[in-house]
């Protein structure tokens, strides 16, 4: 059994994981102060991945970084950059894709929190940033812990973006969804099966990890 | 002397009203705050401290302009050097007393007097949680104190309090507030438990 999709994913999704918590939480921060018609719109194209068929973004990406025209061709002329059929473009889908899955339970927790918890640290001398990292983030771990298994977990299971981006390329886009599709294609129903039992374990075993650290909290991850 | 004359729509009961304050306050001094619910003694002190942006007006705490509308001069809430006690407390669910301390000074010798000035020195590897109200009042005051504030804003301070450890407790705070020179502002429904402590005051009037 070639077990390289199976570490292309998990490649994957710890890349994507960890790119969205740095992108992730200062956005899910910004997001969670105040509201304006901006925040709105901003919220809403995060959000966008959850009910848009990924197909479509999968289009849209393969479209908007296409090495023959438009920003797909200045990225490949002027930084050698190729997003479409390349690990680099799985990230870029993976990331966007995910997205809402990092910031979505980051941000709603943070709105639960007192805002005079960092009234409080302000007055202490505190910068947004010390108030945040000291005190924000530690008392939304359950919440932190949630999005990011649930964004890691969400990328492993990634098809139709992924397909349509990056194709099916042996140990540079194929992940494990991907080997299922082209396992049953070929009628091989037991590397299918293989790569079907070993993500469905790795997701189980990884929403079991969230609802019993969530135990002690007396909360659902998804609500 | 810290010199304060602002205004600031506030959205009352019955629709908005003017919060108007023209007042100055000597250094060191102690004033208790009081009158009814609704007149706007809590939304004064965020004022004071810069976690509320007033309409007009301008604050200044010695030669140093806090807040200026004209000027449009608005020290952030960081450099004003206040200590602000929450009426809600405020505390971080995530540290223990001594924590809550040390997460605004480095200097032991102080953490440690003001545990033993609140009564929490054998109790600081508690969380929030795990205290009585009393005593997450008190973790409020003395978080408060950690930075040697020059202004000490205080919602409602000794409300968990009983009356022993009150009557304890603002006679030490009396002596630290005058050994630090630190100017108070005191909030207080019941305005008869600050007779001791404070040397005027500050009456809101009704909605």
């Amino acid at each position: 059994m070639d077990l390289s999709p199976i570490w292309l994913t998990l490649k994957l999704a710890g890349i994507t994981t960890v790119l969205l918590l740095i992108v992730g939480l200062p956005f899910a921060w910004w997001l969670s102060r105040g509201r304006s018609f901006f925040k709105i719109i901003a919220e809403a194209i995060i959000t966008m991945p959850l009910v848009l068929p990924p197909s479509v973004l999968g289009f849209y990406l393969l479209v908007a970084f296409s090495p023959q025209r438009g920003l797909g061709k200045w990225l490949n002329d002027v930084f050698d950059v190729r997003f479409v059929f390349s690990f680099q473009g799985l990230v870029l889908a993976s990331v966007i894709y995910s997205m809402p899955f990092m910031i979505g339970p980051v941000k709603s927790a943070l709105q639960q929190l007192s805002p005079a918890l960092s009234e409080a640290s302000y007055t202490l001398g505190k910068t947004k940033w010390q108030t945040f990292w000291h005190v924000l983030l530690p008392n939304i771990k359950p919440s932190l812990f949630s999005a990011i298994v649930l964004t890691f977990a969400h990328t492993l299971g990634e098809f139709g973006v992924v397909l349509m981006i990056g194709g099916n390329i042996p140990g540079v886009t194929r992940v494990a969804s991907i080997a299922v599709y082209d396992s049953v294609e070929k009628m091989d129903y037991a590397a299918a099966n293989n790569y079907s039992l070993i993500l469905f374990a790795l997701t189980f075993v990884l929403v079991i990890a969230v609802f019993v650290f969530n135990k002690y909290n007396t909360k659902s991850p998804l609500v | 002397m810290i010199t304060v004359s602002i205004e600031k729509m506030l959205n009352a009961y019955h629709g908005q009203q003017v919060l108007h304050i023209n007042r100055q306050f000597a250094s060191g001094s102690i004033t208790k705050i009081y009158g009814p619910s609704g007149s706007g003694k809590t939304t004064f002190l965020k004022l004071v401290a810069g976690l509320i942006t007033p309409e007009k007006g301008a604050i200044t705490a010695g030669t140093l302009t806090w807040f200026n509308a004209e000027k449009k001069i608005d020290l952030p809430v960081q450099k004003r050097n206040i200590g602000f006690v929450f009426q809600n407390y405020a505390l971080f669910p995530n540290m223990n007393v001594r924590q809550h301390l040390q997460y605004a000074t480095n200097d032991e010798q102080w953490i440690n007097r003001l545990l033993h000035l609140g009564k929490l020195d054998t109790l600081y590897t508690r969380r929030p949680n795990y205290l009585s109200g009393g005593q997450q009042q008190r973790l409020a005051i003395l978080r408060a104190l950690t930075t040697k504030p020059q202004l000490l804003l205080m919602d409602e301070p000794f409300s968990a309090l009983d009356p022993k450890m009150k009557t304890e407790l603002i006679a030490e705070l009396k002596a630290i507030l005058r050994e630090l020179g630190t100017t108070a502002l005191i909030v207080s429904h019941n305005p008869q438990e600050l007779d001791g402590l404070a040397d005027s005051e500050l009456v809101f009037e009704g909605e």
